[in-house]
């Protein structure tokens, strides 16, 4: 089985923030990391990849400073890795990063596409579907447990406060949480290794056949970010303690009642 | 010169410090106060190959180099010295005589076991009564037919207690000194007979670490598990120290920054006289002092696995570092625990066990008075 991880190298959020006149993210200084989401991808790959045979690709778009990400991939046990990076395809949105991707899966070739659910630094959620889209296969997002059954996937889909059991034909993408595993560490012999192998960076120039220009980057892309900005905190609320049944009755209703909630 | 470290070691470091964090640290405090290693653990630690880097591949080793080495040392000691230790005495003791004087079959048969995370290893040098004067052991092999017999007793041997090979030193001549009349041998730990192992000796420090007295009474060893040259043991015993000291000095590097960056965090939080204690400039100007040691003993620390890796002279850097590092992870620890006050006294934070744990590395693989022989002699002071 051919299996594709995307991945998105991001700032450690636990460490980000926002810049307060522009509302952009400050990422100077930042640790990078792999998406919490995607590397649960990689777990998700890895373990298929154990159960039928195969390999796994590791697939990232951004500066060449990505290209620690895909050798902590390459670490952890994937085959090997591309690195999409072109000045051309700097200010995609979601839809242009997309049209990037799948054009370079294409030429790739896969039997699954494995993507985090979104990304903790734009948080939209959308590229996966969208490559999946762009390829014309199936897709299965929100992913919270995968098993291979032949030439299908049966996928446990997480839907608020259900589960979704859904049975997909190969070729198709799935999305998935970083609930669904834990991922496994880099090995030390996989550092090494990691080091030693290529990873392939494809420009423009490469995926130029099938991409039109006009499709990607900045003038590509047909949303753009307005304003970006922190939400204000909620605050931690009231805990009352110690309270009998009917004393926290009442001190609910006295509450909504002094609110005039009711 | 460069002073960065390349990106291989640099992805090395994220993972030595993310797995002592997430895995390690939860254990830490219980595995000191059990004075009791965690074996699934260790189990975990070998499988992903931290106790083979610097070993060739070709023998099942991991093929990086002694600076990758100190640096797993350096993290897994920050959060937890014993595991340091653990890690220490296995690969740069026990692997390191294997691997520069095992002959090929022996490489083969005990080195790839050691390294490719299947087995432990440990070292006896140290006798009750032979310490850093080696003249006074005590511990014979004699020759029977082809065969030898060994006889006496190891104290201090770390690893013992759950190792499956280990590097004995014998005395086969006891009419030259002992320099010239040691032999090294590779015993088989668990399935010997004649070999005992003590339970672990107790210890101030570095207490969940397996230390414990072996004794061989009458132990017969075939002749394809000496070691070298008979008689060449002594050489043997101290190459592996020189290369160990490099990684005591990582240990020291290690536990200075672990109990500093407790006690810094500890220090933001807890106000005193209105401020945060790191307010105040005496705090500050400590920090700023034990900051700029640990660096110090840390370029030393690298630079002598960098001159192992490059193949120069590097015995009397690694004392230097070792002399250097164990110093200042004694004077770090305590004020680390002073800067915490008495919350740095109690057990619910790390940095009283680090502290205890600290001083240990003045004193094995070579005290820090004998590092300064080490460090005169190479100065041809006489």
């Amino acid at each position: 089985m051919k299996i594709l991880v995307c991945i998105k190298q991001v700032p450690d959020t636990a460490e980000v923030k926002l810049d307060p006149k522009t509302g952009r993210l400050i990422r100077e200084g930042v640790p990078s990391i792999i998406n919490h989401d995607d590397k649960a991808g990689i777990e998700a790959a890895l373990k298929l990849r154990d159960e039928v045979g195969g390999t796994v690709t590791v697939v990232t778009m951004g500066p060449p400073q990505a290209d620690v990400a895909l050798r902590e991939a390459l670490a952890m046990g994937c085959d090997d890795a591309y690195l999409l990076s072109a000045r051309e395809f700097g200010g995609s949105d979601t839809y242009a990063t997309a049209t990037i991707i799948a054009t370079a899966l294409k030429k790739i070739g896969f039997d699954v596409v494995i993507t985090g659910r979104q990304a903790i630094d734009g948080d939209t959620a959308q590229v996966g579907p969208q490559i999946a889209e762009q390829l014309g296969v199936p897709q299965v997002s929100y992913c919270e447990e995968l098993k291979v059954d032949g030439d299908y996937m049966i996928v446990r889909r997480q839907f608020e406060d259900q589960s979704h059991l859904l049975k997909v034909k190969t070729p198709c993408l799935i999305t998935c949480l970083a609930e669904l595993n834990e991922p496994r560490y880099m090995s030390v012999y996989g550092i090494v290794d990691a080091y030693k192998k290529d990873v392939t960076v494809w420009g423009f120039n490469d995926l130029k056949d099938n991409l039109n220009p006009d499709w990607i980057g900045l003038q590509g892309s047909p949303t753009n970010v307005f304003l970006s900005f922190g939400k204000k905190q909620k605050d931690a609320g009231t805990v009352l303690e110690n309270l009998s049944e009917d004393e926290a009755v009442q001190a609910i209703m006295d509450k909504l009642i002094e609110r005039h909630l009711i | 010169m460069d002073f960065k470290l390349d990106k291989s070691h640099l992805l090395m470091q994220q993972l030595f410090r993310n797995f002592a964090e997430n895995e390690i640290k939860p254990l830490a405090k219980d595995m000191d106060e059990a004075e009791e290693y965690d074996l699934e653990l260790l189990d975990r630690m070998n499988k992903l190959g931290f106790f083979g880097i610097p070993y060739s591949r070709e023998y099942g080793g991991v093929g990086s180099d002694a600076l990758a080495y100190v640096i797993c040392m350096e993290e897994l000691s920050k959060i937890d010295a014993s595991t340091g230790i653990t890690n220490s005495v296995h690969t740069s003791l026990c692997c390191s005589c294997i691997n520069s004087f095992g002959t090929e079959e022996q490489k083969q048969t005990f080195l790839r076991p050691l390294i490719d995370g299947s087995k432990m290893g440990c070292y006896g040098l140290t006798e009750p009564g032979a310490g850093s004067d080696v003249q006074g052991a005590q511990t014979t092999a004699v020759k029977d037919g082809e065969d030898w017999i060994i006889n006496g007793s190891k104290i201090f041997t770390t690893n013992s207690g759950f190792a499956d090979t280990c590097v004995v030193f014998a005395l086969t001549d006891r009419k030259v000194p002992a320099a010239k009349g040691m032999t090294a041998f590779i015993v088989d730990l668990k399935n010997t007979p004649g070999v005992t192992v003590s339970d672990n000796i107790e210890r101030m420090g570095i207490r969940a670490a397996s230390n414990c007295i072996v004794t061989y009474e009458d132990v017969r060893i075939t002749p394809d598990r000496v070691l070298g040259q008979v008689g060449k043991g002594f050489k043997i015993a101290m190459a592996a120290l020189d290369r160990g000291r490099i990684g005591i000095a990582a240990q020291a590097v290690g536990i200075a920054q672990g109990a500093l960056d407790e006690a810094i965090k500890y220090a933001k939080e807890r106000k005193q006289f209105g401020k945060p204690i790191t307010a105040f400039q005496n705090s500050q100007f400590r920090i700023a002092e034990m900051q700029t040691k640990i660096n110090a003993a840390r370029l030393l620390t690298y630079q002598a696995a960098v001159a192992e890796d490059n193949e120069e002279p590097f015995a009397p850097l690694a004392a230097q570092a070792k002399l250097f590092a164990s110093d200042v992870a004694v004077e770090v620890t305590r004020f680390a625990v002073q800067l915490m006050g008495g919350y740095g006294f109690c057990r619910e934070y790390p940095v009283e066990r680090m502290y205890r744990d600290a001083k240990i590395t003045e004193i094995y693989e070579g005290t820090s008075e004998v590092m300064k022989m080490v460090i005169a002699g190479s100065m041809k002071l006489k």
